[in-house]
């Protein structure tokens, strides 16, 4: 809705180019992010998923500029909306943050200041960015509040955090995030912490603002049903780098990475994929010392020689799709042989 | 449970407090060598002369017995008469111990004032050399004596460059604020290392929260973030950490007194020790130890004023 017709190239909302992330430890550099590039169109959701510490957090961060302070990002371009992020300031991000772009975390608790109000804590937005006097930012704090479906807005203004349930603190994170109406929603597994049934309403409304709003969203999650539910487009993250990219039906119905397969084999609830529960042998690779040639080549099953040795970026594949698998070609002919297995 | 129940419990306390103090006190006087009598009398009283004051003082009684009558008076509000000023002692006590708070208050907010910013400073960058030094200056201020870092700062800041009077309370509220400045400032040097410590911690803690990246996610920087979003919730743990140490504080202020010539309670604790003028010594630790009680439930309740998450039922 905002911003709708002042823009007038109809670029990507988003465009992260080669971006590389490293983190500096005690035992040596981390890649957190080693080189991932996606695009995210206006009004569309990607997904990012992969497992715990495959970068995609670090991603987040990054395209935000709220990095911790041992991580940096080493090259590469952020571009939103046609402004690549990775040069400005931080008095320059502060002009963007909260107003083009802002985020949603895991968890609401810890991500809400405890001794703030909540209203204020959606306020605080309108009132920095928007120019809003007091007054008028509380009454914008509690249309947002109605809007993500909080009840008694006027009595839950003023109250705190820790008074509201996990499910309503994600509400209210969702209003602050919405609160200056923002072009992109950056999404860090916003619903992991929530049980099933609030994760599903949190889930609509995240879906419905999306629809009617034309508001982007990078979803980041390790949780394929979500994505299937939330996204049109998924990329898959592993080891820092991305494996296989395109249109959620595609890529989860019909794998064209071993480590996404992997990851579908290992979802209970992807009713389109077989029922079979598989977890993924071995664990995520070293980001200080990872594997030569291809990340996942220890623990995949269609591994061959080369696979060790030869580096492995995203290919295009036709129709829209890319992966980074050398072979991915035997994936087709396992999954057929899987289907008259069963 | 609401919070003025809290203040009524807490009050309560009081009662064992004031009798364990009083207890203390009173046997642990008697046992100091010495006698009233004799230091009013002179060293060439008669044997009869003494034995008559002491019979008038109730000094002949029993120890038990003369702590009954103690404990008697006391519960009627009567601290009983100073043998050295021949005065009632509770109104005595009642009239020294507005200096003592004052200091008690001016050096708790001068801590509070050179720490704050010392604090920022050091947290804004962990590691960096601000921050090695004001983690490593401040220590020098806890280690050295009050009394001899009084004597220093009278040195340097009255007699050399006259900025402050050398000792006294002054008059009037900018009278008071601009004597007791030196005197505040010693309480405050030994207070603020304690309190800088503690807050640099917590900056560091809440820096690294979740909420603070929020905030900057928002668009929240410089001031704003620091006042409404780091500060607020840094200063939680750092409150608890001011108030144990200002009941310290308030045994230190009877040396700081009488360094400076304040008349406050702890001059008066250390000219009545000197002439065993006993019911003035005990009235005078009974008014430390309810100060020490009051200190702490204010400390509790601005906690509680700070965090909302505090709830007074436990």
């Amino acid at each position: 809705m905002s911003g709708e017709g002042l823009t007038g190239p109809a670029g990507p909302m988003l465009a992260v180019d080669d971006l590389r992330v490293q983190i500096s430890t005690r035992r040596g550099v981390v890649r957190a992010v080693d080189g991932i590039s996606f695009d995210v169109a206006r009004g569309e959701a990607l997904g990012l998923v992969g497992e715990s510490g495959s970068g995609k957090s670090m991603t987040l961060r990054a395209i935000l500029g709220v990095l911790p302070p041992e991580a940096k990002v080493t090259s590469g371009q952020i571009q939103l909306d046609g402004t690549d992020l990775v040069p400005l300031s931080q008095s320059d991000l502060n002009k963007i943050r909260g107003r083009k772009i802002s985020m949603i975390f895991q968890e609401p608790m810890s991500a809400l200041n405890p001794v703030m109000r909540v209203g204020y804590q959606i306020a605080e937005g309108p009132r920095i960015h928007l120019g809003y006097s007091r007054a008028k930012a509380a009454e914008r704090a509690l249309e947002l509040m109605r809007r993500v479906g909080i009840p008694d807005p006027e009595r839950r203004f003023r109250a705190f955090p820790h008074e509201f349930s996990g499910g309503m603190r994600q509400r209210v994170m969702i209003a602050i995030a919405l609160s200056c109406d923002p072009e992109i929603i950056l999404c860090d597994e916003p619903t992991t912490a929530l049980d099933v049934t609030i994760q599903d309403q949190i889930l609509r409304l995240l879906a419905r603002l999306c629809r009617d709003f034309g508001v982007s969203l990078v979803f980041v999650t390790h949780d394929l049903p979500v994505v299937a539910q939330l996204c049109q487009q998924v990329a898959v993250m592993y080891g820092g780098q991305l494996v296989e990219r395109g249109a959620v039906h595609d890529v989860l119905l019909n794998p064209k990475h071993p480590y996404t397969l992997g990851l579908v084999k290992s979802a209970p609830d992807v009713e389109v994929v077989l029922e079979s529960l598989v977890p993924i042998p071995g664990s995520p690779p070293s980001l200080v010392n990872p594997p030569p040639g291809c990340r996942f080549h220890p623990r995949c099953a269609f591994a061959e020689e080369d696979c060790k040795v030869l580096s492995t970026p995203l290919r295009r594949l036709p129709g829209g799709r890319s992966t980074a698998c050398l072979h991915y070609e035997r994936l087709e002919e396992a999954a057929v042989t899987d289907r008259t297995e069963v | 449970m609401g919070r003025m129940t809290f203040v009524f419990q807490r009050l309560l306390l009081l009662i064992p407090v004031a009798i364990g103090v009083t207890i203390i006190v009173f046997f642990m006087i008697h046992l100091i060598p010495g006698d009233p009598a004799r230091t009013i009398l002179g060293i060439h009283a008669t044997p009869r002369a003494v034995a008559i004051l002491h019979r008038q003082w109730g000094l002949d009684r029993p120890l038990i017995s003369q702590y009954w009558l103690f404990m008697d008076r006391l519960v009627h509000g009567n601290l009983g008469q100073s043998l050295y000023y021949g005065v009632p002692a509770g109104p005595l006590i009642w009239s020294r111990l507005p200096a003592t708070l004052w200091l008690v208050v001016y050096a708790a907010v001068l801590a509070v004032v050179i720490s704050v910013p010392l604090a920022m400073i050091a947290a804004s960058r962990k590691d960096g050399i601000r921050d090695h030094i004001v983690r490593a200056v401040p220590l020098v201020g806890l280690g050295m004596p009050p009394f001899w870092l009084g004597i220093l700062l009278i040195y340097a800041l009255a007699i050399n460059v006259r900025w402050f009077p050398v000792s006294g309370y002054g008059t009037g509220f900018t009278g008071h604020l601009h004597s007791m400045f030196l005197p505040a400032l010693v309480v405050a040097i030994a207070l603020a290392p304690v309190v800088i410590r503690s807050l640099r911690a917590s900056m560091l803690n809440v820096l690294g929260a979740e909420y603070i990246t929020t905030a900057k996610s928002k668009g929240v920087s410089g001031h704003r973030l620091f006042l409404r979003h780091v500060l607020r919730n840094a200063v939680i743990p750092a409150v608890t950490v001011l108030g144990i140490n200002i009941g310290f504080l308030v045994g230190g202020t009877v040396v700081i007194e009488n360094v400076f010539a304040i008349p406050g309670i702890g001059q008066l604790m250390i000219n009545s020790i000197f002439e065993r003028d006993f019911p003035v010594v005990q009235g005078v630790t009974l008014a430390f130890g309810v100060l020490v009680v009051l200190v702490n439930l204010l400390a509790d309740l601005s906690y509680a004023a700070l965090d909302p998450r505090v709830r007074f039922d436990r």
